[in-house]
């Protein structure tokens, strides 16, 4: 028994993620001892302090150089995993922050007040009354946060798989505690876990086979089996596929994307502002890492099936947004069709020896992509109604007049979406395309630049109504406190940005990515 | 031979860029500044769009001081894009080429402005007008001054907004947004093609600057050349409305006369012409794709006029004319180095006389009430005098007469056609016919014959700051020409290589022909609608499968529908459908279930997940699949 080693646990170069678990769990402390009136800003103080933290600890590993394999062979931090954990840390603040948004709506957030009472029932009512508020979506989101942070930074499919599970738990109970529409919102929440329960299926089905064939859960391992094959080769075709159909649910991609809009429209709508981006990012993060240093050698296996991938979530995503008429829904196409984009370069450019146009230009992508979902739901929750959110774009006609600052922003946002000269979005898609166009995929730009050039009546569409159509009546957009403007104000600046001058943040990007293996 | 070797810029030449900043920033302070400037708007847009013209002007002057070898200056702004792989530089390219254009953008531009002071007088949304006009220009610029493709395409990009927005500006009528929204999705396609294009460039070059294309297009295999030929003529086709992209031209007459003049005549739709001549190195390695050019510009020549000849609309009748004038500067422009200056040059004269008759037809429209029928005019000359004189002189330069702007420029085009291609030269020549013919037929039914005004309806002449305009760009429609005849292909000649063509201003055999040729236009239009004849109120029914395809387009439209929109609708249905079956059921069954909780559970057990699961189980089949086959193959 001498041979199981000391576990070793590197603190430092892992603080940032303790410190994202820290907070959560002094938030269920928070939620126990401190008087009911208290919770709600000591929770939002502890979110704030403990990602602020997190970020700050970041940035001083990453100018103390620290990269390396951690926590014996589970997490590797390398340049990837500095820029994802960045996103998802600076995404999951500007996002979590919309949680805390009590103005818009008579002083309520936008939770039920009590997410276990039967909708319409007299507990409900009563809940309600006194105005009770679950405060515990604030660490329920940071643990989310902590999962997405691992997951995206696995090198080992059991860390991998747990850390899946801890990022999806929160997001599905999350999902159903709306406070309007509960039974919406109750329904999503149900379909999320039970269709997120089958993708785990998949993806723990394909972990066991992977280690059937290679011997080993860490990265590495099954890379040098995939070198040196003792199975066959049907043995690994079926892991990928397994291990592929996990990890493309989590992105939305088709033919796995049933539940997106569903789950998006259902959510509150900050949860779904939450989701649409950092599970993607943490997705689309530890995809590409499982499929680059994992089965890398692998690639003309996966190519071919995940251009296909791409291709139908593209067309899919755009098609069946052009068609909606509610904006929550429309995003959430959207976002499909966004899935679609980054898995161009994923296909792309693994046909050179090294990675970094590909990654650069996936991170470049989600980037922008984030700036703008962040900024986008923040601003739905604004757009309100007597019975609520205001969710039919025909509703958020003639806004551009009432709010011409707000309604700007949002254009600016679209615009993004939309991929338009002079925003980060148009810099993400051509860094996408030239990825994959470079790996030898010249027919998926070519559908992927239709995709993007029909896509852009969809944001176009949104536009229109808010600028040239005449207001409707009862539809503003609420005077919301700074929780809510900041998202919009660093989304669209941030848009800007990227689009204007993406120099440096290239430059950052495409210096810190290649993996470590 | 002068090549084109950039300097650095200095003096003047380092502001450049104020000249697209001054009307961009213009254009969002008249959007933000609210009902603040709504008395002053219109006046400020001018001078931002006047300044840039000074600033052109300044530069032109400087340039014509220097020696040839050094006009060209580069002005590098800042590092856009650097990737590793890819260093993208935004900067300004101001040459020989891109001064002309830019001085047609601001001089035209401004003049259009001022005009439009006087045209857009009483309209409730004034200030926003101007400020997509100058949103307009701006961009514009950026399109012709940027060195390379990608800021180009930024431009390319502006410029349909603007159009767009301007179409659709009068957005109580539902036409108008129906045309924005066709003209928008029509160059979306072209877009496609621009899009195309430069992304082979960065795979192929590593850059997409002016200059490294055109060092590497000697580089290229045929096939590249030939596909990025073709990538770009598409997007040039549809900026330049020319066939199969044409559709959305005539239907963009909906926004504002003043823009149609501007954007849709004078500067926007000629981007193509641009975008060619630009790239004339690598249409110079494929003949397949400068063929092609010359045909799509032969066709449009010909649809254009045919179009001219059937419509009443008078704006209608000069969209065709745009077209078709376009057409001749395509086929110039696809016929290699002997045609790329005098496809620029008729890209000039067609700016001065056509800005001219469009601003021409604004005025008669708002001395009739905005009634655009040319049946209901008649009768005009006597009572709209500088409208009448100055839209003469554009007519008289349109159809060649000799010595007026358009004389020079077209006939240099059908000469280098004939000297081409026996084929191009004769559609050139007919087409030069066809429009002697549509145009008399114009201008008899505005202004000649009699009254066939509409009840209530009493012309008068338009105020001095529409009139001045005219007068400016009629002298240009006389002058134009003879000013830049003799000058044009050597000033150019850096830009777009050394073929320096014999010109004498007697006309040889061809231009006879020309002459002969559109003085039997004249006389047709004159024996079917001049003197005294009757007009009919309303178009005569007829059967004669010429006017009929005239005024139909060409069926165009209904060509599109059947080949684009139908199935794109059928394709987007089915998939609403589908998708509306599988997974809409349950939300939209939820609106019920909220009323009632019992049904809830009952609901939710009723299988929407169960569907999800199964075309998730039947997605992974689906991938397994895949990846299987393509280990296979």
């Amino acid at each position: 028994m001498n041979n199981i080693p000391t576990p070793t646990f590197e603190w430092l170069p892992l603080a940032p993620v303790m410190a994202v678990l820290v907070a959560a769990c002094l938030g269920i402390v928070v939620e126990a001892v401190a008087p009911r009136a208290r919770r709600f800003i000591l929770q939002v103080v502890l979110v704030v302090v403990g990602i602020v933290a997190a970020l700050a600890l970041l940035i001083f590993n990453f100018w103390s150089g620290n990269v390396g394999i951690l926590a014996m062979g589970a997490i590797a931090l390398d340049g990837p995993t500095y820029l994802m954990w960045a996103a998802l840390l600076v995404f999951g603040l500007l996002s979590i922050l919309v949680f805390a948004e009590r103005r818009i709506d008579n002083g309520m957030t936008a939770f039920a007040a009590s997410a276990a009472s039967v909708p319409g029932s007299l507990a409900e009512a009563e809940a309600s009354q006194a105005r009770h508020e679950h405060s515990e979506v604030f660490p329920l989101a940071l643990f989310s946060l902590s999962g997405m942070m691992v997951f995206a930074s696995a090198t080992d499919l059991v860390t991998a798989f747990v850390a899946l599970e801890v990022m999806s738990l929160p997001l599905y109970l999350l999902s159903g505690m709306a406070r309007r529409r509960r039974l919406l919102s109750q329904e999503a929440a149900l379909k999320y876990f039970l269709l997120g329960s089958l993708s785990s299926a998949f993806f723990l089905f394909g972990m066991a086979l992977a280690y059937g064939y290679s011997g080993s859960f860490d990265y590495r391992g099954i890379d040098a089996a995939v070198s040196a094959p003792i199975y066959g080769h049907g043995l690994l075709v079926t892991a990928m596929v397994l291990m592929a159909v996990g990890l493309l649910f989590k992105i939305g991609a088709v033919p796995f994307h049933n539940w997106v809009p569903d789950v998006y429209v259902g959510a509150p709508t900050p949860v779904t502002g939450f989701m649409a981006i950092s599970t993607k990012l943490a997705a689309v993060g530890a995809m590409a890492r499982f499929f680059f240093v994992a089965v890398g050698a692998e690639r003309w296996s996966w190519q071919p099936m995940l251009a296909a991938v791409a291709l139908v979530t593209m067309v899919v995503g755009v098609v069946l947004a052009l068609t909606q008429t509610d904006i929550k829904r429309l995003l959430a196409y959207s976002s499909v069709s966004h899935a679609g984009f980054v898995l161009v370069a994923v296909v792309g450019a693994l046909t050179s020896t090294d990675n970094a146009s590909s990654v650069a230009a996936i991170l470049y992508y989600l980037l922008a992509y984030g700036f703008a979902t962040v900024a986008a739901f923040a601003m739905v929750t604004l757009v309100r109604n007597a019975a609520g959110e205001a969710n039919d774009v025909a509703s958020w006609s003639g806004l551009g007049r009432s709010n011409p600052i707000l309604a700007g922003a949002f254009a600016i946002i679209m615009l993004s979406f939309a991929g338009i000269p002079l925003t980060g979005g148009f810099i993400g898609k051509w860094g996408v395309f030239a990825a994959a166009w470079v790996g030898g995929y010249s027919w998926l730009v070519v559908a992927g630049v239709i995709a993007s050039l029909v896509a852009v009546w969809v944001y176009l569409k949104v536009i229109v109504a808010m600028f040239f159509s005449a207001p409707v009546e009862g539809v503003s957009i609420a005077k919301g406190s700074l929780v809510t403007l900041i998202p919009i104000a660093v989304g669209a600046l941030a848009s800007v940005y990227l689009g204007l001058f993406p120099g440096p943040v290239m430059d950052l990007m495409t210096g810190a990515s290649i993996f470590l293996r | 031979m002068i090549t084109l070797e950039t300097i650095a810029a200095t003096g003047v030449f380092s502001v450049a860029w104020l000249m697209i900043a001054v009307p961009a920033l213009m254009a969002g302070l008249l959007l933000i500044s609210g009902k603040f400037f709504d008395r002053t708007g219109h006046w400020m847009a001018v001078a931002a769009s006047t300044t840039s013209f000074v600033l052109a002007a300044w530069m032109f002057i400087q340039m014509l001081g220097a020696d040839p070898e050094h006009r060209a200056v580069s002005v590098p702004l800042y590092t856009w894009i650097n990737s590793g792989t890819w260093k993208i530089d935004a900067g300004l390219q101001i040459d020989q080429l891109s001064i002309v254009f830019a001085l047609l953008i601001t001089g035209v531009g401004s003049l259009i402005h001022l005009y439009s002071v006087g045209y857009m007088a009483h309209d409730v949304r004034r200030r926003r007008f101007f400020a997509y006009l100058n949103l307009f220009v701006a961009a514009m610029l950026l399109l012709v001054l940027a060195d390379n493709y990608l800021v180009l395409f930024v431009g390319w990009e502006g410029v349909g907004l603007a159009s767009y927005l301007l179409i659709g500006f009068w957005q109580h009528k539902p036409s108008a947004a129906a045309a924005a929204k066709k003209a928008f999705v029509m160059n979306r396609v072209g877009d496609l093609g621009l899009t195309m294009a430069v992304m082979s460039m960065l795979a192929l070059f590593g850059s997409s600057s002016f200059e490294a294309v055109n060092a590497g297009a000697a580089k290229l295999s045929p096939g590249w050349a030939t596909a990025i030929g073709l990538f770009l003529l598409l997007g040039a086709a549809g900026k330049s409305a020319q066939v199969p992209l044409q559709g959305w031209l005539l239907d963009a007459m909906e926004g504002p006369t003043p823009v149609s003049a501007l954007i849709h005549a004078a500067t926007m739709v000629t981007a193509g012409v641009y975008l060619v001549v630009r790239s004339h190195e690598v249409f110079e390695m494929s003949a397949t794709a400068a063929t092609a050019v010359v045909i799509v510009g032969a066709v449009t020549l010909l649809a254009g006029a045919w179009i001219g000849t059937s419509k009443d609309d008078i704006k209608k009748v000069l969209a065709g004319s745009t077209m078709s004038q376009i057409g001749y500067m395509m086929l110039a422009a696809g016929i290699g180095p002997a045609g790329y200056a005098f496809a620029i040059f008729h890209l000039l004269t067609h700016g001065f006389f056509k800005a001219n008759m469009f601003l021409g037809a604004g005025s008669v429209m708002h001395a009739m009430d905005d009634d655009v029928d040319m049946r209901h005019y008649g009768a005009l000359a006597k009572i709209l005098p500088y409208t009448f004189y100055t839209f003469a002189m554009g007519y008289l330069a349109i159809i060649g007469f000799p010595f007026f702007a358009g004389y020079f420029s077209k006939d240099h085009i059908i000469e280098a056609a004939f000297e081409h291609n026996l084929w191009a030269g004769v559609a050139a020549l007919v087409g030069a016919g066809i429009t002697a013919f549509y145009m008399t037929r114009l201008m008899l039914m505005t202004f000649a014959g009699q009254k066939r005004w509409r009840e209530g309806v009493h012309p008068h002449e338009s105020p001095k700051v529409m009139t001045v305009p005219l007068v400016v760009l009629a002298i240009f429609s006389v002058f134009g020409g003879l000013l830049m005849n003799a000058w044009i292909q050597e000033w150019l000649e850096p830009a777009v290589g050394n073929h320096v063509t014999e010109i004498s201003l007697v006309p040889n055999l061809i231009g006879w022909l020309t002459l002969a040729v559109v003085a039997a236009g004249v006389a047709i239009a004159w024996f079917v609608f001049g003197g005294k004849r009757t007009i009919p109120d309303v178009a005569p029914a007829t059967r004669n499968p010429f006017t009929v395809m005239g005024r139909n387009e060409l069926f165009g439209n209904t060509v599109n529908d059947v080949l684009v929109v139908q199935p794109t609708m059928m394709a987007a249905r089915g998939l609403t459908v589908a998708d509306t079956k599988a997974i809409d059921g349950g939300a939209n069954g939820l609106v019920t279930v909220f009323n009632g909780l019992s049904t809830q559970v009952r609901r939710l057990q009723n299988g929407q997940v169960r569907t999800y699961a199964l075309t998730m189980a039947l997605g992974a089949v689906a991938v397994g699949v895949v990846m299987i086959l393509s280990q296979l193959g």
